[in-house]
């Protein structure tokens, strides 16, 4: 019998086992074929380098973090902006929908040269491939709430006498939040994403920055840990943003998810 | 005194080429304090002349008036309350009880400073419905039968003049439902607001109503106006006796002409 505490400490295990796993078995394979280092090094190896350049991993994990960030908390306020104006207008949304989509077909690795020649290398090329990257879903998602109201809430409100700028408030906004926080889980990786292609095509700093530069050296157990730097800190602020999704969106879960 | 009164209303939808003309003629006259029930053939118009009435729908010819003032946009400060209970699942029952005192005035201006008077208004009405001890619960922790109360509290904390109800006991069990007709009787007696309730139930109707109306299939025509001059309050027991079910017996008729038609 398995009771309720032991299937959550299962539970909890399971994510961590499963890594473990990964490892062994990636360790196991580099082993018994031997492969070279430079193809495909073993992970203790990876972790060993890690421990040895820790230093220099932290000082640009910490340039892509704050980029990141950066451009993604741009992002959200932009974001949210534009999609509110986009879900709560139809005007609005025929005239730049089609723009957005547009906007959003263009492979993102193509600005960063053109961000390069506008404001030359460093930090900012970062910040704004982050922002292009993660703007978009949060737009969709914010406007998709705010589209999606039940027509019948909308005619209680406007049969009270209710305000287009009121209805907004009361319903439009409140609704738009399990959207925008559901969105922001997506735009967090993607403005990952963003900040790491800005820094390979074109940073001298950042963990991107450092793969291309390690890369150039054949050098792959340090590429792999800037790969292995980069999850980490992917998997941290998506967990971020899912404890703050819990937190505010709380009845959108109907209470089932937070007991 | 006449307070609603349709003028031969008709309505047409348009969707891009296509024309639904969902309402032919609509004429009725409801008096201040008078509850009147709309019953009909499904797609016949009723929710429709709700929307009308509340000038959520400008009519595509004829007149609709309220309180003497020709309906063109929507009229403030009306309860309305439909199948769905439309209660915000970010709201406590209470709040979303309150919520339409955010909105109309005079309460609107007065809300946050008297919101203790206020909180105790709206308890008081949870009483009623027998919802007091689920004040703080949100909708998602109600029963479809709870939620379907709180709405109607909804509809009505602000004493509205004109409550307009579409078919809100719809989706509820017979027991729940018998049990609401009860609680909205009472509601109507204390406060008499001018009430239109839309309805399959004809028990219901005679019931709850003053004046039963029956529509015509699509496109919709008021073809029967019948007074009910039943004594109230009504019991559920009354809807057994003879006078009651004959006048339900004559409704049902009407509606299967219509159907046969
Ligand atoms: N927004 C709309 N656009 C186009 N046609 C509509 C729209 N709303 C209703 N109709 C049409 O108008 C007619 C009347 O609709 P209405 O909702 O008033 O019917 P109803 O009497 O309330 O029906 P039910 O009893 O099923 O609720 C229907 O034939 C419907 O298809
Ligand atoms: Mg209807």
């Amino acid at each position: 019998m398995i009771t309720g505490r032991t299937r959550e400490i299962v539970q909890l295990a399971m994510p961590w086992l499963a890594m473990a796993l990964f490892l062994a078995i990636w360790e196991v394979v580099c082993v018994v074929f031997d492969l070279p280092e430079i193809l495909l090094p073993r992970p203790s190896r990876v972790f060993e380098v890690f421990i040895q350049r820790i230093d220099i991993l932290l000082a640009y994990c910490w340039d892509t973090l704050w980029t990141t960030v950066l451009g993604f908390l741009l992002a959200i306020a932009g974001g949210v902006m534009l999609g509110v104006l986009i879900g709560a207008s139809p005007l609005v949304y025929a005239g730049l929908y089609p723009l957005l989509i547009a906007f959003n077909a263009v492979p993102k690795v193509a600005i960063v040269p053109i961000l390069m020649i506008w404001i030359g290398v460093g930090p900012t090329p970062a910040v704004v491939t982050a922002f292009v990257i993660s703007f978009f879903p949060i737009v969709v998602n914010v406007a998709t709430g705010l589209a999606t109201i039940e027509p019948e809430m909308i005619d209680v409100l406007y049969s009270l006498g209710a305000s287009r700028f009121e209805i907004l408030r009361k319903v439009g906004i409140p609704r738009a939040m399990p959207y925008l926080f559901a969105s922001l889980k997506v735009a967090i990786t993607l403005a990952f994403i963003g900040s790491v292609i800005a820094e390979t095509v074109g940073g001298n700093r950042g963990i991107g920055f450092l793969m291309l530069s390690a890369g150039a050296r054949n050098d792959a157990p340090t590429t792999f840990a800037g790969l292995f730097a980069i999850a980490i800190m992917g998997v941290a602020m998506y967990a971020v943003c899912a404890l703050l999704e819990k937190r505010m969106t709380r009845w959108a879960f109907r209470g089932q998810l937070v007991s | 005194m006449t307070f609603v009164e349709l003028k031969s209303v008709s309505l047409t939808y348009r969707l891009g080429k296509e024309t639904t003309l969902a309402l032919a003629d609509g004429t009725m006259a409801i008096g201040k304090g008078e509850f009147v029930a709309v019953v009909g053939p499904s797609g016949c118009g009723k929710s429709t002349i709700m929307k009308l009435v509340t000038g959520l729908l400008p009519a595509t010819s004829g007149e609709v008036v309220v309180a003497g003032q020709r309906v063109t946009r929507p009229i403030k400060g009306v309860g309305m309350a439909f199948q769905n209970p439309t209660l915000m699942p970010w709201r406590t029952t209470i709040d979303n009880v309150l919520l339409p005192m955010e909105i109309v005035e005079p309460h609107k201006r007065r809300f946050r400073r008297h919101r203790a008077e206020y909180v105790a208004r709206a308890m008081a009405l949870l009483k009623t419905v027998g919802l007091a001890d689920f004040a703080d619960k949100f909708p998602w922790q109600l029963s479809g039968g709870m939620q379907q109360r709180s709405n109607l509290c909804r509809a009505l904390i602000h004493e509205p003049e004109l409550l307009m109800l579409d078919e809100p006991f719809g989706a509820l069990d017979a027991f729940t439902r018998e049990e609401l007709w009860g609680v909205m009787q009472a509601l109507w007696l204390e406060k008499r607001f001018t009430g239109v309730l839309v309805t399959h139930d004809l028990r219901e109707a005679v019931y709850l109503a003053d004046t039963v109306y029956v529509m015509s299939r699509r496109p919709g025509r008021i073809v029967m106006s019948r007074h009910i001059d039943l004594p109230r309050p009504r019991t559920l027991a009354s809807t057994f006796e003879p006078a009651f079910v004959d006048i339900v017996h004559e409704l049902r008729d009407r509606i299967h002409q219509e159907h046969a038609a």
